[in-house]
């Protein structure tokens, strides 16, 4: 049976990057359009981002940053998602993100990858679209 | 006739007009919106007269340039004289690339230096600090010592190019390694000139870059006010920068309003020192975003100029004139860039430009088109060098001062902006100040609620963004990118061990520990970290000390 519960979504600042408008925008939109959002803030290292996921059953992590450290922050954060068994949780991504290196993302298991000028309801519509079942 | 007679001349014209030539007009060639209203949620008319600017008294509110109330300019002669300071904020991978960049732009016709730091040196922490790991030389240039500063300022002599550091938890660690280099250079204390930004007020709710707690961080901002008003006299030891709290969200009024606050709380903080008014406040500085609503920002900067003259003389008694200044450094909007057709980014850029000049900034940095993709290209920041460049010597917008006074629409919206600042700063007042709004979540919920507006009626086409939501292609021009290679990472790291093992750790160690002890007793820092600096004690060693007695800032999150 489909649990009734509401969409669980963590929105996190990876790195030191300090820019929050997207996140925050986004945090709120959805939290309008009915899921439960935690946003914990900036400067969260991959391994406070992953153990937040875990503690607050969450089922879908959205990864903000806009610095250019998400060549090192993603695949790590993606690892220890995999070492903790959580390869169920759906990861999306937004910020800056360059568009070659894209691909590279996506093959760690980011699901999709939201840029500059993205309107808020396309991203809740993707979340309500490839929200994971639960088991 | 009287003026009063006049106007009211001009009133009955203007109702008879509405009566009988418009309406015709309205009826064939309807107007495109309902409304029009521009940033700051003011409702534009349709046409202004000297109506809206009846009050208006030349010489108590506008006066002549270089005068009080400052709104025609600080200077008597402004651009006439000597135009403003092209001022690139640059830095980029290791201090010698930055280096490089720098010495390209100067030749270009840069007249400063900006100087962007990474991630890691703005937080305090050295490039092989955990926390480091993927974001060292990535969004501006790795400085963890006085090793780096040497390197990045390389071949450019103090006494004759001023330099701005974005800077604020750290600001009097990196001031110490500047001033450090023109000691090596042989340039005496009073030569040097720059700006540190310094302001960690608006940290605390817009750029939230922060290291210590507001009271302790306070404390260093006022030390270096205190420091520089007695040994670096041309040095700006504060921005008081409005730039971060526009990016974060909020409209043009908030953004006037919240800065000038913010240079409020930063003058009773140095008051509270002991200091006195007149022996600081002609260094004050301030920092300004030139958003895309040409007149709503060149009203901005009239009105901030006035406000401030007045703040100065009325609530802290200023007597010197220039304690009344307003001097401020203009950069465009990064905000409205966008990563969708970038070429179309220049046309922007031009007009914030623009504003900045019709406005009378002192220092202007214009965005690169590539911005809302990545770090500017060498191409790309010559583009918006020329910019700057163009309208100083092609436009004629620089060859008389304040071209825009006495336009109706311009003089009310000036008026109108002073007006609901006041407004703003007698709310911060009866909630007891900055850092109690700061705590109250006051800024962030502000900052907050402005940003999802804005991007609600971007969502709703309400506002429209060229190729964004409007004139989109689809197939996008791609652009070449600058890219900071991995490897920056590795060789900073290892440049760094090297100078831990290479320099007297004997002499750093003591250091340290002088300055846990200074830190304790609560003494002003300065002269004490521009020794630990020469001792090559890095960044991350000296905000370490300050870490364990000062404690870390918590942020305070508000959706």
């Amino acid at each position: 049976m489909q649990s009734q519960r509401k969409i669980r979504i963590l929105i996190a600042k990876p790195g030191l990057d300090s820019h929050d408008r997207g996140a925050k925008i986004v945090a709120r939109a959805l939290r309008d359009a009915g899921m439960e959002v935690i946003y914990t803030g900036l400067r969260q290292t991959p391994e406070q981002i992953v153990e937040t996921a875990l503690q607050e059953d969450v089922d879908v992590i959205g990864l903000s940053i806009l610095s250019g450290a998400h060549r090192t922050l993603f695949p790590r954060i993606m690892e220890l998602l995999k070492q903790k068994d959580l390869t169920d949780m759906m990861v999306f991504a937004g910020g800056i993100i360059p568009e070659e290196d894209i691909p590279e993302m996506k093959k760690l298991g980011i699901k999709e990858i939201f840029g500059p000028g993205t309107r808020t309801d396309t991203i809740v519509q993707f979340v309500f679209d490839n929200i994971p079942k639960r088991p | 006739m009287s003026d009063k007679e006049k106007i009211n001349e001009i009133m009955k014209e203007r109702e008879r007009w509405e009566k009988t030539t418009l309406p015709k007009w309205m009826e064939n060639r309807p107007e495109r919106k309902n409304e029009f209203r521009n940033h700051s949620d003011t409702l534009i008319k349709r046409v202004y007269t000297p109506e809206d600017t009846k009050n208006m008294d030349y010489m108590r509110d506008l006066g002549f340039p270089g005068e009080y109330p400052f709104t025609r300019g600080v200077h008597a002669t402004m651009y006439r004289g000597r135009l403003w300071t092209m001022r690139q904020f640059s830095g980029y991978g290791t201090a010698e690339q930055t280096n490089q960049r720098f010495k390209y732009l100067l030749k270009e016709g840069e007249t400063g230096l900006s100087i962007a730091f990474d991630y890691p040196t703005i937080t305090g922490y050295d490039s092989d600090h955990p926390f480091a790991r993927g974001e060292v030389g990535i969004c501006g240039v790795a400085v963890a010592s006085l090793k780096d500063m040497e390197v990045l300022l390389d071949g450019i002599p103090l006494d004759k190019v001023t330099t701005s550091m974005t800077i604020n938890g750290p600001a009097a660690m990196l001031l110490a390694m500047y001033v450090a280099v023109g000691d090596k250079q042989g340039v005496p204390r009073e030569k040097i000139g720059g700006t540190t930004q310094n302001d960690m007020l608006k940290e605390f709710f817009a750029q939230k870059l922060c290291i210590f707690p507001p009271k302790p961080s306070l404390k260093l901002v006022t030390d270096i006010i205190e420091y520089c008003a007695h040994h670096l006299p041309k040095w700006n030891p504060i921005s008081i920068s409005g730039y971060h709290i526009r990016e974060a969200g909020e409209n043009a009024l908030q953004e006037l309003a919240f800065t000038i606050y913010d240079g409020i709380a930063s003058v009773e903080s140095a008051l509270e020192r002991g200091l006195n008014v007149d022996d600081f406040a002609s260094r004050l500085s301030f920092f300004f975003a030139s958003h895309n609503n040409l007149f709503e920002e060149i009203a901005k900067f009239r009105a901030a100029r006035r406000l401030w003259a007045k703040i100065m003389k009325e609530r802290f008694h200023a007597r010197n004139p220039r304690s009344m200044w307003m001097r401020m450094h203009i950069q465009t909007s990064g905000c409205t860039l966008t990563a969708q057709q970038p070429l179309s980014n220049i046309i922007r850029t031009t007009i914030e430009a623009l504003a900045a000049i019709l406005g009378g900034t002192q220092s202007l940095h214009t965005n690169s088109f590539d911005e809302a993709l990545c770090l500017p290209t060498e191409e790309a920041v010559r583009v918006a060098l020329r910019t700057q460049q163009i309208i100083a010597h092609e436009s004629g917008a620089a060859d008389t001062i304040d071209p825009l006074a006495g336009s109706y629409y311009v003089e009310y919206l000036t008026n109108e902006m002073e007006e609901q600042a006041m407004e703003y700063i007698q709310k911060i007042d009866d909630m007891g100040g900055a850092i109690v709004a700061i705590e109250k979540g006051f800024f962030q919920k502000e900052i907050a609620d402005s940003a999802y507006k804005y991007q609600r009626e971007t969502d709703d086409k309400k506002r429209i963004i060229v190729g964004v939501n409007k004139y989109t292609t689809g197939d996008e021009t791609s652009i070449p990118m600058l890219r900071v290679d991995p490897k920056v990472e590795e060789e900073q790291v290892a440049g760094l061990q090297k100078l831990r093992r290479e320099r007297n750790n004997r002499k750093v160690d003591e250091m340290l520990e002088k300055l846990h002890y200074a830190t304790e007793k609560d003494e002003n820092l300065m002269p004490i970290i521009i020794e630990a600096v020469k001792t090559y004690a890095t960044l991350g060693e000296i905000c370490g000390v300050l870490r364990k007695v000062y404690g870390e800032h918590k942020e305070l999150i508000v959706i």
